[in-house]
């Protein structure tokens, strides 16, 4: 066959080269010769049932679908012949005779593609005089509105469903007239990317449910951002007017995102209007909390780092939130440094810092390259939820037959078939270990595994594809042992050729280490801060019940410090207990800045609305508290400059999984009693998300809750619906209990970020239950 | 001359019986087939000289159709059988299946052969219980008589068939609705190309022929491509099933040579009920465009005939209007039924037909307005040709025809908020 050949068409009357066999409608489209179409979509398999996107063919008797006709050479196509203007104007009438019209009252209007092709090939007066259909709308959650009435049927949002999102949420029932878009049985559409069909539906039958009547297309100004909470760093609009981000809509980046984006990308921009934003400094004055202006706060605020620091540089530990920007990374950790302390760290959620870390860990591969995989294995990450779009993207290429193991101490509810190994902490272990012997490596662990067929195949998988890897998710990055699971996975891709990667979970986790936002030779990391509790503090964008590896131990040594200055966007319990001043910063979307992603891409953005009251953006908090402290270097006027700085920083420095360290065979993982397995879900993990109404209202915002299999429940003596108290590393919390058979055997999943377990421990570590 | 093909059988006692159909040689064709191991091509090649043609409406020819798979094409291959017989006017393909089973099995079974398929599904009508059960008892009776299943007749060709209950949607008559729907599937039809022959039953090679092309092929394997062409007259070979209805005294199915007067049929059911007189048939089924009793009684029933007079064979459902038929209502049933069976998919069809009725039932209950005419008029073109299966051009076709021939009935309801007939 000639696929592969060139071929000339002529299309009113202009040629056009493509290759044969090309779709006509991505051969226009590419030339600017505008078609219309509803159910045509890039990304989506072809439905051909709208009907509007009809041409007439030289040669062809009956005006042919753009949408579903493959050139050939010498086709000869007119898009506005008689015929064919006849065609597309024949079905905007049928289109729209039992559309309602209600354009001025509905959220579409202004942006619609049913009002905006109607324009061009509708009558002025409809010849319509029957009754129209109305179809009742449905509740299908919290993210997205219904009016069904308005559905042209085009099944874009029912495509979706079965071929991107990966869940088939939505169907058409009902015949001719009577087909409608629903959920057959009452449900909620659940996706984590579900908010895409808001996009692409073409009319106003999906609307955003937040943003509902609250602003019209044409008041809104549109401003490029970047997405804040996942290290995927999706291209986003942010929709704002009079200085208030009402919505966010995706920005085509092949490269990342496509054209689509998370929910959480989308609706986290409701946590920036939270009742505890913070729009004033506060400082603690005789144990009560007072509004400042920034002057008085930034002097106490000075005062009190320098007075700790004089006391030994090493006495003042500085802990990051990895979602900031580069800017206000490079800027702390500057500071930090500047006044004599390297203890300086974004690795919050971390806990064993033993042996060395690859020079600069990434995902191994630009994000684009998943669609490509055709073996993967993934440790400790729940890639569906952490990072929705590369989730999606793994999915493509298990639907191209990539084959797709998982090692977690999980059972996950995945939208792709994969083998899944669920175990206890330790247990992953094994797993890797007996992997690693299946590959042919050596060395402690290894050498005792004991391969089954399953190992056996992971690791031939591994080595037979053209193209595999091996990923490090969040829950590995928060194992106890996360330095052997890195050592045994780094022996794993170096024997079967699999390319090492690390997905972190927050926006700037790679950036963080070329901002420099880590401890020097004489620094101690995230975990010895705690540990070992300094006198003071610099926290930034992080809060101490929900945002550390172990909140009770946070909590604990921030009670104890002298001083303790926090940079955030909003207060809450823990914070106002662990702060002496709080300096309120901008939050997403409202600050200029860049965030590097997994895949080590540079992604700046501007602040698209100022923040509330008086608060600043968090890179020129620390610039003049630099200018008051006298350190020199923070004269930058603009972030630009600050970032200028970053790069001669980062200049040579490559993204660089490789390792060399030892494997040691030293354990940490707890065997005995029962393991909680504190995952992070997906809408807990940053301050912004937590404060996201609509998302807290959707099915992934579980609460917290200790899930046990029913026989851990039997062994500790509880059981579904029953409260237990739930006590770990001196911490104590009651909790409800419930059975879920995704939970490996002596294993507790108690979910970290989540209210009610601030008081706890670890997210992984010896738990004691019982019956409250 | 009648009852020579598909109902062949008919003059027997309990004729579906595999050992009535034993006794006129059922199944011999097939054993010499395997026993003599013809080559499939060879068997095409006398189904295409045969001049058999599509006998669910559209007219397909079959030897056509099977030749667009290769014997030798590796991987799965299919024979569906569409028995969803849902044409308003028709139900001759009901009687195949009640009174001659095996003549349809053992030419599904021949087809398999033929194009290297070892499935075969036989999609049946959801309101036919009766003749699906009796298509069961025939298959259990092949079955064990070694004509179905592993190593038919110790040939090591093995062939499997399954019968498919429909559910009652008329779009699943249409072939590649019919698949999905057996797939599980809402019943829709595809986008064609590609075409059943290259992607069919779950993506494979598939060829999907009608009851009666299918129970066809063992008589014409058995009395040759030529015996069977001269039947019927040029560009229309054979025999076909007749399903007479409508003000006429003795309704049924007749199976007569292709080319037979109309008139004969219509004396055959045994002429016009009550002695009225003849004033319309709708010669291929409800989407045929109907054709004036006086025309239709000097046409002859083969394709070209009844295309010339600007309507179709079909499937051979007929249906006989007397002059007591206001033909506004008769539109107005017709319409109601494509409204309610578009599988809505495409808009022009999904919107188009529920406003045909509209407009239709108006005029029929004397709301009708001048202008409605001119709407009908355009709205048919509007919905022909532009879908993705035919259904459109089915919805559209009757109005076109009634407004063409009757269009003074249709003024004068508009006029007289009233009927001229009666």
């Amino acid at each position: 066959m000639s696929d592969d050949q060139m071929v000339t068409i002529e299309v009113d009357g202009r040629e056009l080269k493509a290759k044969a066999g090309t779709l006509l409608i991505e051969v226009t489209d590419a030339a600017g010769i505008s078609i219309p179409r509803f159910c045509y979509h890039k990304k989506l398999s072809v439905a051909a049932n709208c009907r509007m996107c009809l041409v007439e063919i030289d040669k062809v008797p009956k005006p042919m679908p753009a949408c579903a006709t493959p050139i050939n050479a010498g086709m000869k196509v007119s898009t506005r012949s008689p015929l064919a203007l006849a065609a597309q104007k024949g079905t905007m009438e049928f289109l729209l005779i039992n559309h309602p019209l209600d354009c001025p009252i509905c959220d579409q209007g202004g942006e619609c593609e049913l009002q905006d092709i109607a324009l061009g090939y509708g009558r002025d007066a409809s010849r319509f005089v029957e009754g129209k259909r109305v179809v009742p709308d449905r509740d299908i959650g919290p993210l997205i509105a219904t009016d069904f009435t308005r559905c042209i049927h085009c099944t874009r949002c029912v495509r979706f469903g079965a071929e991107i999102a990966g869940v088939r949420e939505l169907g058409a029932t009902g015949r001719g007239e009577h087909m409608e878009i629903g959920t057959y049985v009452e449900g909620s559409v659940d996706s984590e990317l579900s908010g895409n069909i808001i996009d692409i539906c073409p009319v106003g039958s999906l609307t955003s449910k937040p943003f509902l009547y609250s602003a019209r297309a044409w008041e809104l100004t549109q401003v490029e951002g970047i997405g804040p909470h996942d290290s995927v760093g999706s291209n986003l609009y942010l929709h704002v007017r009079r200085n208030q981000v009402m919505r966010v809509h995706p920005r085509d980046n092949e490269e990342i995102n496509e054209c689509w984006i998370s929910d959480r990308d989308r609706f986290s921009y409701e946590g920036l209007y939270s009742d505890d934003r913070l729009s004033h400094p506060l400082i603690k004055q005789d144990g009560e909390w007072v509004a400042v202006e920034w002057e008085q706060a930034l002097e106490m605020a000075a005062k009190g780092l320098r007075s700790v620091a004089d006391t030994g540089g090493d006495q003042l530990g500085a802990l990051l939130s990895p979602a900031s920007t580069l800017e206000e990374l490079y800027l702390a950790q500057k500071l930090m440094r500047g006044l004599g302390s390297e203890s300086i760290d974004f690795r919050l959620r971390q806990v064993d810092f033993r042996g060395a870390e690859p020079a600069l860990p990434w995902l191994g591969q630009p994000i684009a390259d998943l669609d490509k995989l055709a073996a993967a294995l993934l440790v400790g990450s729940n890639i569906r939820k952490d990072h929705p779009i590369l989730g999606h993207r793994l999915r493509k290429a298990v639907m191209n037959g990539a084959q797709v193991s998982l090692i977690n101490p999980l059972n996950l509810d995945l939208n792709f078939r994969a083998t899944q190994l669920v175990s206890s902490p330790v247990g992953m272990i094994s797993d890797l270990a007996a992997i690693a012997k299946a590959a042919g490596s050596e060395g402690p662990l290894i050498d005792e595994a004991q391969p089954e067929a399953v190992h056996d195949q992971i690791a031939q998988q591994l080595k037979t594809a053209d193209y595999s890897t091996l990923l490090l998710g969040s829950m590995a990055i928060a194992h106890p042992d996360y330095s052997i699971i890195r050592s045994l996975a780094s022996r794993i891709a170096e024997k079967t050729g699999a390319r090492l990667g690390y997905l972190p979970e927050a926006a700037n986790s790679t950036g963080a280490r070329l901002a420099g936002a880590l401890p020097g030779k004489e620094g101690a990391d995230a975990w010895t801060m705690l540990v070992q509790p300094r006198k003071g503090y610099l926290l930034m964008g992080v809060e101490p019940g929900a945002d550390f590896w172990s909140p009770s131990q946070a909590t604990a040594a921030f009670e104890r410090a002298e001083f303790v200055v926090a940079l955030s966007s909003y207060r809450s319990a823990a914070l106002l207990a662990a702060a002496d001043v709080i300096l309120p910063i901008a939050g997403f979307a409202e600050t200029s800045g860049t965030y590097v992603n997994a895949g080590g891409v540079w992604q700046s953005f501007r602040g698209a609305v100022p923040p509330p009251g008086v608060a600043r953006p968090a890179w020129k908090v620390l610039r003049v508290l630099g200018n008051i402290l006298d350190i020199t270097g923070f004269d930058q006027s603009d972030s630009e400059q600050v970032l200028q700085e970053v790069k001669v920083l980062a200049d040579d420095r490559k993204l660089d999984n490789s390792s060399t360290e030892e494997l040691s065979g030293d354990l940490h993982a707890g065997v005995s009693g029962t393991q909680r397995i504190g995952d992070v879900p997906l809408y807990a993990l940053d301050p912004v998300v937590r404060r996201a109404r609509s998302l807290q209202r959707t099915r992934d915002a579980i609460t917290a809750v200790v899930r046990l299999n029913q026989s851990t429940a039997v062994a500790v003596g509880l059981a579904d619906g029953e409260s237990a108290l739930v006590e770990q590393d001196g911490g104590r919390a009651t909790l409800p209990v419930e059975i879920d058979p995704a939970v490996p055997d002596q294993c507790a999943r108690i979910p970290a970020g989540l209210a009610g377990t601030e008081s706890l421990g670890g997210q992984f570590g010896e738990v004691t239950l019982r019956k409250a | 001359m009648v009852n020579e093909v598909c109902f062949r059988n008919m003059d027997l006692d309990r004729s579906w019986l595999l050992e009535q159909y034993r006794s006129r040689g059922g199944y011999d064709v097939l054993a010499r087939i395997l026993q003599e191991r013809t080559p499939p091509g060879e068997i095409v090649d006398i189904v295409k000289a045969s001049g058999l043609r599509g006998r669910g409406g559209a007219g397909f020819p079959t030897g056509l159709k099977w030749s667009f798979i290769s014997h030798n094409a590796p991987g799965q291959k299919y024979v569906v059988c569409n028995s969803d017989e849902g044409e308003p006017g028709t139900f001759k393909d009901r009687d195949i299946l009640r009174y001659n089973p095996h003549q349809l099995i053992e030419g599904m079974v021949i087809a398999g052969y033929a194009i290297g398929a070892t499935v075969g599904y036989n999609y049946i009508r959801g309101e036919f219980w009766e003749p699906y059960e009796r298509f069961e008892e025939a298959l259990a009776e092949a079955r064990s008589a070694g004509f179905l299943g592993k190593d038919i007749l110790g040939s090591g060709f093995d062939f499997e068939l399954h019968s498919h209950l429909g559910a009652g949607a008329y779009i699943c008559g249409e072939e590649t609705a019919l698949l999905e729907s057996i797939e599980g599937k809402k019943g829709q039809p595809r986008y064609k190309p590609p075409f059943p022959a290259h992607f069919g039953l779950y993506g494979c090679p598939t060829i999907i022929n009608n009851t009666e092309s299918l129970a066809s092929i063992p008589v014409i394997l058995e009395k040759g491509a030529e015996w069977f062409k001269n039947l019927g007259v040029e560009n229309s070979g054979g025999a076909k099933l007749f399903s007479i209805s409508g003000n006429i005294n003795n309704p049924g199915v007749f199976e007569i040579p292709m080319g037979t007067p109309f008139s004969t049929l219509l004396e055959m059911a045994g002429g016009m009920k009550n002695g009225r007189k003849i004033k319309a048939v709708i010669p291929g089924g409800s989407s045929a465009p109907v054709i004036p009793g006086e025309q239709m009684m000097e046409l002859t029933m083969d394709y070209d005939a009844i295309a010339k007079a600007g309507s179709m064979l079909g499937s051979g459902a007929v249906i006989v209007l007397d002059d007591s038929n206001c033909m506004v209502k008769v539109l107005e049933r017709m319409s109601y039924f494509y409204h309610e069976e578009s599988c809505g998919q495409c808009t022009p069809c999904r919107e188009g037909t529920g406003w045909l009725y509209r407009v239709v039932n108006r005029i029929e209950s004397g709301r009708g307005r001048p202008e409605d005419l001119a709407l009908l008029d355009d709205m048919t073109t509007k919905i022909a040709g532009r879908t993705i299966c035919a259904l459109g051009d089915a919805a559209a076709m009757p109005v076109q025809g009634m407004l063409r021939h009757f269009r003074s009935e249709f003024e004068y309801h508009i006029e007289h908020k009233r009927c001229l007939v009666g």
